[in-house]
Protein backbone atom coordinates (compact mmCIF):
# COMPACT_ATOMS: atom_id res chain seq x y z
CA UNK A 1 0.00 0.00 0.00
CA UNK A 2 2.68 2.67 1.07
CA UNK A 3 4.69 2.00 -2.32
CA UNK A 4 1.54 1.97 -4.41
CA UNK A 5 1.33 5.59 -2.61
CA UNK A 6 4.98 6.21 -3.30
CA UNK A 7 4.46 5.71 -7.04
CA UNK A 8 1.75 7.59 -7.46
CA UNK A 9 3.53 10.20 -5.70
CA UNK A 10 6.26 10.14 -7.98
CA UNK A 11 3.93 9.73 -10.97
CA UNK A 12 2.36 13.00 -10.00
CA UNK A 13 5.53 15.23 -9.46
CA UNK A 14 7.29 14.47 -12.32
CA UNK A 15 3.76 14.60 -14.33
CA UNK A 16 4.07 18.33 -13.06
CA UNK A 17 7.35 18.94 -13.75
CA UNK A 18 6.60 17.63 -17.71
CA UNK A 19 3.91 20.68 -17.76
CA UNK A 20 5.26 23.10 -16.97
CA UNK A 21 8.70 22.61 -18.32
CA UNK A 22 8.69 24.72 -21.92
CA UNK A 23 11.40 23.91 -24.79
CA UNK A 24 13.44 21.96 -22.29
CA UNK A 25 17.18 22.89 -21.84
CA UNK A 26 18.09 24.87 -18.93
CA UNK A 27 14.85 26.46 -17.78
CA UNK A 28 14.20 23.05 -17.18
CA UNK A 29 17.13 22.30 -14.66
CA UNK A 30 15.94 25.22 -12.34
CA UNK A 31 12.74 23.87 -12.08
CA UNK A 32 13.97 20.46 -11.76
CA UNK A 33 16.20 21.83 -8.80
CA UNK A 34 13.15 23.62 -6.94
CA UNK A 35 11.22 20.66 -6.98
CA UNK A 36 13.25 17.73 -6.26
CA UNK A 37 16.03 19.11 -4.26
CA UNK A 38 14.01 22.01 -2.86
CA UNK A 39 10.48 20.90 -2.00
CA UNK A 40 10.39 16.98 -1.85
CA UNK A 41 14.39 17.11 -0.99
CA UNK A 42 14.14 13.60 -3.07
CA UNK A 43 18.03 13.97 -3.60
CA UNK A 44 20.98 16.38 -2.17
CA UNK A 45 22.32 19.30 -3.83
CA UNK A 46 25.36 17.83 -4.73
CA UNK A 47 23.94 14.55 -5.69
CA UNK A 48 21.73 16.28 -8.13
CA UNK A 49 24.46 18.07 -9.91
CA UNK A 50 25.97 14.56 -10.34
CA UNK A 51 22.75 12.94 -12.03
CA UNK A 52 22.62 16.19 -14.19
CA UNK A 53 26.52 15.45 -15.58
CA UNK A 54 24.65 11.82 -16.30
CA UNK A 55 22.24 13.09 -17.87
CA UNK A 56 24.49 15.46 -20.46
CA UNK A 57 26.30 12.55 -21.15
CA UNK A 58 23.88 10.42 -21.65
CA UNK A 59 21.28 10.00 -24.97
CA UNK A 60 17.87 11.59 -24.54
CA UNK A 61 15.75 14.76 -22.86
CA UNK A 62 17.55 16.06 -19.35
CA UNK A 63 14.16 15.71 -17.36
CA UNK A 64 13.84 11.86 -18.79
CA UNK A 65 17.17 11.21 -17.77
CA UNK A 66 16.70 12.74 -14.55
CA UNK A 67 13.01 10.90 -13.77
CA UNK A 68 14.15 7.61 -14.64
CA UNK A 69 16.96 7.78 -12.43
CA UNK A 70 15.00 8.99 -9.73
CA UNK A 71 12.37 7.12 -9.99
CA UNK A 72 14.90 4.06 -9.82
CA UNK A 73 16.42 5.53 -6.79
CA UNK A 74 13.14 5.70 -5.05
CA UNK A 75 11.88 2.86 -5.60
CA UNK A 76 13.02 0.65 -7.77
CA UNK A 77 12.44 -0.28 -11.82
CA UNK A 78 8.61 0.12 -11.08
CA UNK A 79 9.14 4.06 -9.86
CA UNK A 80 11.39 4.28 -12.92
CA UNK A 81 8.57 3.38 -14.78
CA UNK A 82 5.89 5.56 -13.11
CA UNK A 83 8.22 8.75 -12.90
CA UNK A 84 9.32 8.72 -16.47
CA UNK A 85 5.20 8.10 -18.06
CA UNK A 86 4.69 10.98 -15.58
CA UNK A 87 7.16 13.34 -17.05
CA UNK A 88 6.69 12.42 -20.65
CA UNK A 89 2.53 11.69 -20.61
CA UNK A 90 1.91 15.38 -20.51
CA UNK A 91 3.52 16.68 -23.71
CA UNK A 92 2.56 13.17 -25.35
CA UNK A 93 -1.46 14.15 -24.47
CA UNK A 94 -1.28 17.87 -25.89
CA UNK A 95 1.23 16.94 -29.04
CA UNK A 96 -1.70 14.22 -29.46
CA UNK A 97 -4.09 16.64 -29.24
CA UNK A 98 -2.63 19.48 -31.45
CA UNK A 99 -1.69 17.22 -34.19
CA UNK A 100 -5.03 16.22 -34.60
CA UNK A 101 -6.20 19.94 -35.28
CA UNK A 102 -2.67 21.18 -37.21
CA UNK A 103 -3.36 20.40 -40.69
CA UNK A 104 -7.47 22.21 -40.43
CA UNK A 105 -5.50 24.93 -38.26
CA UNK A 106 -2.61 25.39 -41.58
CA UNK A 107 -5.38 25.86 -43.75
CA UNK A 108 -6.10 29.66 -42.37
CA UNK A 109 -4.21 32.34 -44.79
CA UNK A 110 -3.24 33.93 -42.06
CA UNK A 111 -2.21 31.21 -39.76
CA UNK A 112 0.09 30.32 -43.15
CA UNK A 113 1.24 33.83 -43.14
CA UNK A 114 2.23 33.84 -39.53
CA UNK A 115 4.18 30.19 -39.95
CA UNK A 116 5.69 31.63 -43.14
CA UNK A 117 7.32 34.33 -40.36
CA UNK A 118 7.98 31.88 -38.10
CA UNK A 119 10.41 29.74 -40.52
CA UNK A 120 12.61 32.23 -41.30
CA UNK A 121 13.11 32.77 -37.20
CA UNK A 122 13.53 28.86 -36.68
CA UNK A 123 16.91 28.57 -38.26
CA UNK A 124 18.07 31.49 -35.62
CA UNK A 125 17.04 29.64 -32.79
CA UNK A 126 18.43 26.49 -34.03
CA UNK A 127 21.86 28.24 -35.02
CA UNK A 128 22.12 30.09 -31.90
CA UNK A 129 21.52 26.51 -29.38
CA UNK A 130 24.44 25.15 -31.89
CA UNK A 131 26.56 28.15 -31.17
CA UNK A 132 25.77 27.48 -27.11
CA UNK A 133 27.54 24.93 -28.01
CA UNK A 134 30.37 26.12 -29.62
CA UNK A 135 31.54 28.10 -26.70
CA UNK A 136 32.70 25.33 -24.59
CA UNK A 137 35.07 23.82 -27.27
CA UNK A 138 38.67 24.13 -26.22
CA UNK A 139 41.19 21.52 -27.52
CA UNK A 140 42.12 21.64 -31.04
CA UNK A 141 40.58 17.94 -31.56
CA UNK A 142 37.40 19.27 -30.47
CA UNK A 143 37.70 22.31 -32.79
CA UNK A 144 38.79 19.77 -35.78
CA UNK A 145 36.17 17.59 -35.31
CA UNK A 146 33.30 20.26 -35.23
CA UNK A 147 35.07 21.92 -38.31
CA UNK A 148 34.77 18.78 -39.70
CA UNK A 149 31.47 18.29 -39.27
CA UNK A 150 29.99 21.30 -39.86
CA UNK A 151 31.92 21.56 -43.49
CA UNK A 152 30.54 17.95 -44.08
CA UNK A 153 27.15 18.14 -43.03
CA UNK A 154 26.57 21.84 -45.35
CA UNK A 155 28.57 20.29 -48.48
CA UNK A 156 26.47 17.10 -48.24
CA UNK A 157 23.61 19.00 -48.03
CA UNK A 158 24.05 21.70 -51.05
CA UNK A 159 25.55 18.44 -53.11
CA UNK A 160 21.98 16.16 -51.69
CA UNK A 161 24.19 13.48 -50.56
CA UNK A 162 22.57 10.99 -48.11
CA UNK A 163 24.71 10.32 -45.45
CA UNK A 164 23.42 9.69 -42.02
CA UNK A 165 23.80 11.84 -39.25
CA UNK A 166 24.00 8.92 -37.17
CA UNK A 167 28.12 8.48 -38.48
CA UNK A 168 29.22 11.57 -37.99
CA UNK A 169 28.06 11.13 -34.39
CA UNK A 170 29.78 7.94 -34.61
CA UNK A 171 32.66 8.78 -36.00
CA UNK A 172 33.15 11.89 -33.60
CA UNK A 173 33.25 8.86 -30.76
CA UNK A 174 35.91 7.11 -32.73
CA UNK A 175 38.02 10.35 -32.91
CA UNK A 176 37.56 10.91 -29.18
CA UNK A 177 38.37 7.13 -28.42
CA UNK A 178 42.07 6.53 -30.95
CA UNK A 179 42.78 9.84 -29.55
CA UNK A 180 42.97 8.66 -26.34
CA UNK A 181 44.21 5.43 -27.29
CA UNK A 182 47.38 7.08 -28.62
CA UNK A 183 48.10 9.36 -25.89
CA UNK A 184 48.15 6.19 -23.82
CA UNK A 185 50.75 4.19 -26.60
CA UNK A 186 52.88 7.52 -26.38
CA UNK A 187 52.94 7.67 -22.63
CA UNK A 188 53.72 3.91 -21.96
CA UNK A 189 56.54 4.60 -24.65
CA UNK A 190 57.82 7.39 -23.03
CA UNK A 191 57.75 5.13 -19.97
CA UNK A 192 59.26 2.28 -21.44
CA UNK A 193 62.27 3.84 -22.59
CA UNK A 194 63.01 5.64 -19.19
CA UNK B 1 7.44 -2.61 -43.63
CA UNK B 2 4.24 -1.82 -41.57
CA UNK B 3 4.27 2.29 -40.75
CA UNK B 4 3.80 1.37 -37.20
CA UNK B 5 7.03 -0.73 -37.12
CA UNK B 6 8.81 1.40 -38.78
CA UNK B 7 7.60 4.62 -36.55
CA UNK B 8 9.21 2.51 -33.76
CA UNK B 9 12.71 1.88 -34.96
CA UNK B 10 12.93 5.55 -36.79
CA UNK B 11 12.78 6.99 -33.39
CA UNK B 12 14.67 4.14 -31.50
CA UNK B 13 17.15 5.37 -33.62
CA UNK B 14 17.16 8.68 -32.79
CA UNK B 15 16.87 8.09 -29.00
CA UNK B 16 20.13 6.10 -29.01
CA UNK B 17 21.76 9.13 -30.71
CA UNK B 18 20.32 12.18 -29.35
CA UNK B 19 23.55 13.47 -27.30
CA UNK B 20 23.48 16.71 -26.67
CA UNK B 21 20.09 17.78 -25.11
CA UNK B 22 17.80 20.13 -26.76
CA UNK B 23 18.59 20.17 -30.28
CA UNK B 24 20.84 17.64 -30.21
CA UNK B 25 18.70 15.46 -32.17
CA UNK B 26 17.59 17.66 -34.65
CA UNK B 27 19.61 17.17 -37.81
CA UNK B 28 19.14 13.33 -37.37
CA UNK B 29 15.15 14.11 -37.08
CA UNK B 30 15.15 16.19 -40.34
CA UNK B 31 16.80 13.90 -42.40
CA UNK B 32 14.34 10.68 -41.14
CA UNK B 33 11.42 13.26 -41.63
CA UNK B 34 12.34 14.51 -45.14
CA UNK B 35 13.71 10.69 -46.41
CA UNK B 36 10.90 9.19 -45.17
CA UNK B 37 8.69 11.87 -47.16
CA UNK B 38 6.93 12.53 -43.69
CA UNK B 39 7.07 16.28 -43.37
CA UNK B 40 8.19 19.09 -46.36
CA UNK B 41 11.32 21.22 -44.58
CA UNK B 42 8.86 24.25 -43.96
CA UNK B 43 6.22 21.55 -42.23
CA UNK B 44 9.16 20.53 -40.09
CA UNK B 45 10.26 23.94 -39.29
CA UNK B 46 6.48 24.98 -38.62
CA UNK B 47 6.29 22.27 -35.92
CA UNK B 48 9.63 22.82 -34.05
CA UNK B 49 7.79 26.51 -33.34
CA UNK B 50 5.03 24.29 -31.76
CA UNK B 51 7.52 22.03 -30.09
CA UNK B 52 8.80 25.04 -28.38
CA UNK B 53 5.24 26.85 -27.31
CA UNK B 54 4.74 23.62 -25.46
CA UNK B 55 5.62 22.05 -22.52
CA UNK B 56 7.85 19.19 -22.81
CA UNK B 57 11.46 18.12 -24.11
CA UNK B 58 11.44 18.44 -28.11
CA UNK B 59 12.61 15.01 -29.07
CA UNK B 60 9.72 13.63 -27.63
CA UNK B 61 7.29 16.39 -29.08
CA UNK B 62 8.80 15.70 -32.60
CA UNK B 63 7.84 11.62 -31.87
CA UNK B 64 4.42 11.98 -30.58
CA UNK B 65 3.60 14.79 -33.50
CA UNK B 66 4.84 12.47 -36.31
CA UNK B 67 3.76 9.14 -34.98
CA UNK B 68 0.25 10.84 -34.38
CA UNK B 69 0.01 12.46 -37.85
CA UNK B 70 1.95 9.30 -39.81
CA UNK B 71 -0.53 6.79 -38.25
CA UNK B 72 -3.57 8.99 -38.73
CA UNK B 73 -3.04 8.45 -42.33
CA UNK B 74 -3.33 4.37 -41.76
CA UNK B 75 -6.00 4.19 -39.58
CA UNK B 76 -7.48 7.29 -38.60
CA UNK B 77 -8.03 8.36 -34.78
CA UNK B 78 -6.72 4.67 -33.02
CA UNK B 79 -3.33 4.88 -35.88
CA UNK B 80 -2.94 8.42 -34.93
CA UNK B 81 -3.14 6.93 -31.03
CA UNK B 82 -0.97 3.71 -31.90
CA UNK B 83 1.54 5.71 -33.93
CA UNK B 84 1.96 8.39 -31.65
CA UNK B 85 2.41 5.98 -28.78
CA UNK B 86 5.01 3.37 -30.45
CA UNK B 87 7.08 6.44 -32.16
CA UNK B 88 7.25 8.18 -28.47
CA UNK B 89 8.08 4.92 -27.09
CA UNK B 90 11.11 4.59 -29.43
CA UNK B 91 12.39 7.63 -28.27
CA UNK B 92 12.27 7.22 -24.46
CA UNK B 93 13.37 3.70 -24.84
CA UNK B 94 17.45 3.88 -25.22
CA UNK B 95 18.09 6.30 -22.68
CA UNK B 96 15.58 4.81 -20.15
CA UNK B 97 17.34 1.67 -20.31
CA UNK B 98 21.18 2.99 -20.59
CA UNK B 99 19.91 5.33 -17.12
CA UNK B 100 18.45 2.41 -15.78
CA UNK B 101 21.85 0.36 -16.02
CA UNK B 102 23.84 3.23 -14.89
CA UNK B 103 21.43 4.03 -11.74
CA UNK B 104 21.50 0.04 -10.88
CA UNK B 105 24.49 -2.25 -11.89
CA UNK B 106 26.90 0.54 -13.54
CA UNK B 107 26.97 3.32 -11.35
CA UNK B 108 30.92 3.66 -12.78
CA UNK B 109 30.02 3.31 -16.25
CA UNK B 110 30.77 7.09 -16.73
CA UNK B 111 33.73 7.52 -15.69
CA UNK B 112 35.58 4.82 -17.76
CA UNK B 113 38.13 6.65 -19.39
CA UNK B 114 36.80 4.91 -22.77
CA UNK B 115 33.30 6.01 -22.50
CA UNK B 116 34.64 9.60 -21.03
CA UNK B 117 36.69 10.01 -24.38
CA UNK B 118 34.31 8.71 -26.75
CA UNK B 119 31.41 11.16 -25.37
CA UNK B 120 34.32 14.03 -25.37
CA UNK B 121 34.61 13.09 -29.39
CA UNK B 122 31.28 13.12 -29.39
CA UNK B 123 29.86 16.63 -28.53
CA UNK B 124 32.15 18.79 -30.85
CA UNK B 125 30.57 16.52 -33.77
CA UNK B 126 27.12 16.78 -32.43
CA UNK B 127 27.91 21.05 -32.21
CA UNK B 128 29.02 21.25 -35.91
CA UNK B 129 25.73 19.06 -37.12
CA UNK B 130 23.78 21.65 -35.06
CA UNK B 131 25.29 24.99 -36.31
CA UNK B 132 25.05 23.29 -40.20
CA UNK B 133 21.53 22.24 -39.50
CA UNK B 134 20.81 26.10 -38.29
CA UNK B 135 22.55 27.64 -41.21
CA UNK B 136 20.70 25.12 -43.42
CA UNK B 137 17.35 25.98 -42.36
CA UNK B 138 17.76 30.10 -42.92
CA UNK B 139 18.53 28.89 -46.20
CA UNK B 140 15.50 26.74 -46.88
CA UNK B 141 13.42 29.50 -44.92
CA UNK B 142 14.94 32.53 -47.53
CA UNK B 143 16.11 30.83 -50.47
CA UNK B 144 13.18 28.18 -50.77
CA UNK B 145 16.10 25.31 -51.27
CA UNK B 146 19.01 24.14 -49.37
CA UNK B 147 20.86 22.24 -52.39
CA UNK B 148 22.53 23.46 -55.43
CA UNK B 149 20.44 21.22 -57.48
CA UNK B 150 16.78 22.70 -56.57
CA UNK B 151 15.58 26.39 -58.10
CA UNK B 152 16.77 29.40 -55.92
CA UNK B 153 13.00 31.03 -54.77
CA UNK B 154 14.32 33.75 -53.08
CA UNK B 155 12.14 35.49 -50.87
CA UNK B 156 13.09 39.21 -49.48
CA UNK B 157 10.07 39.03 -47.11
CA UNK B 158 11.83 36.08 -44.93
CA UNK B 159 15.50 37.37 -45.22
CA UNK B 160 13.70 41.05 -43.99
CA UNK B 161 12.19 39.01 -40.96
CA UNK B 162 15.29 37.04 -40.30
CA UNK B 163 17.36 40.63 -40.11
CA UNK B 164 14.49 41.50 -37.60
CA UNK B 165 14.52 38.67 -35.51
CA UNK B 166 17.82 38.74 -35.61
CA UNK B 167 18.40 42.78 -34.13
CA UNK B 168 15.65 42.23 -31.94
CA UNK B 169 17.62 39.35 -30.07
CA UNK B 170 20.89 41.60 -30.02
CA UNK B 171 19.04 44.88 -28.74
CA UNK B 172 17.46 42.92 -25.93
CA UNK B 173 20.63 41.12 -25.01
CA UNK B 174 22.31 44.64 -24.97
CA UNK B 175 19.48 46.05 -22.75
CA UNK B 176 17.90 43.49 -20.78
CA UNK B 177 21.38 41.58 -20.11
CA UNK B 178 19.80 38.23 -20.54
CA UNK B 179 19.07 36.34 -23.78
CA UNK B 180 15.50 36.62 -25.23
CA UNK B 181 13.00 33.40 -24.76
CA UNK B 182 13.03 31.47 -27.75
CA UNK B 183 9.45 31.59 -27.14
CA UNK B 184 9.30 35.28 -27.69
CA UNK B 185 11.07 35.15 -30.10
CA UNK B 186 9.03 33.03 -31.85
CA UNK B 187 5.81 35.32 -31.31
CA UNK B 188 7.19 38.16 -32.71
CA UNK B 189 8.57 36.61 -36.00
CA UNK B 190 5.07 35.32 -36.52
CA UNK B 191 3.46 38.90 -36.36
CA UNK B 192 5.96 39.89 -38.66
CA UNK B 193 4.96 37.42 -41.16
CA UNK B 194 1.15 38.17 -40.57
CA UNK B 195 2.17 41.79 -41.54
CA UNK B 196 4.85 41.55 -44.44
CA UNK B 197 2.67 38.46 -46.15
CA UNK B 198 -0.12 40.20 -45.67
CA UNK B 199 0.78 43.36 -47.67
Amino acid sequence: MKKLKDLFKLFLTFFKIGLFTFGGGYAMIAILQSELVEKKKWIKDEDFYSVLSIAESTPGPIAINMATFLGYKKTGVLGSIFATLGVVLPSFIIIFLISQFFDAFLKFTLVQYAFKGIQACIGFLILNAGLKMVKKIKSPLEIALLCTSFTALILFTLFSVNFSTIFFVLIGGLVGLTAYAISLIIKNKRGGNQ
Amino acid sequence: MSIYLLLFLTFLKIGSVSFGGGYGMISLVREEVLLNGWLTDAEFMNFIAVAESTPGPIAINMATFIGSTQGALQGGIWGSLLGATLATLGVVLPSFIIILIIASIAKNLLSFKGVKAFLYGIKPTVAGLIVGTGLTMIASAVLGTKTLSAAVNFDYKALIIFGLIVAVSIIYNRVKKVKISPILLIVISAILGLILYSI
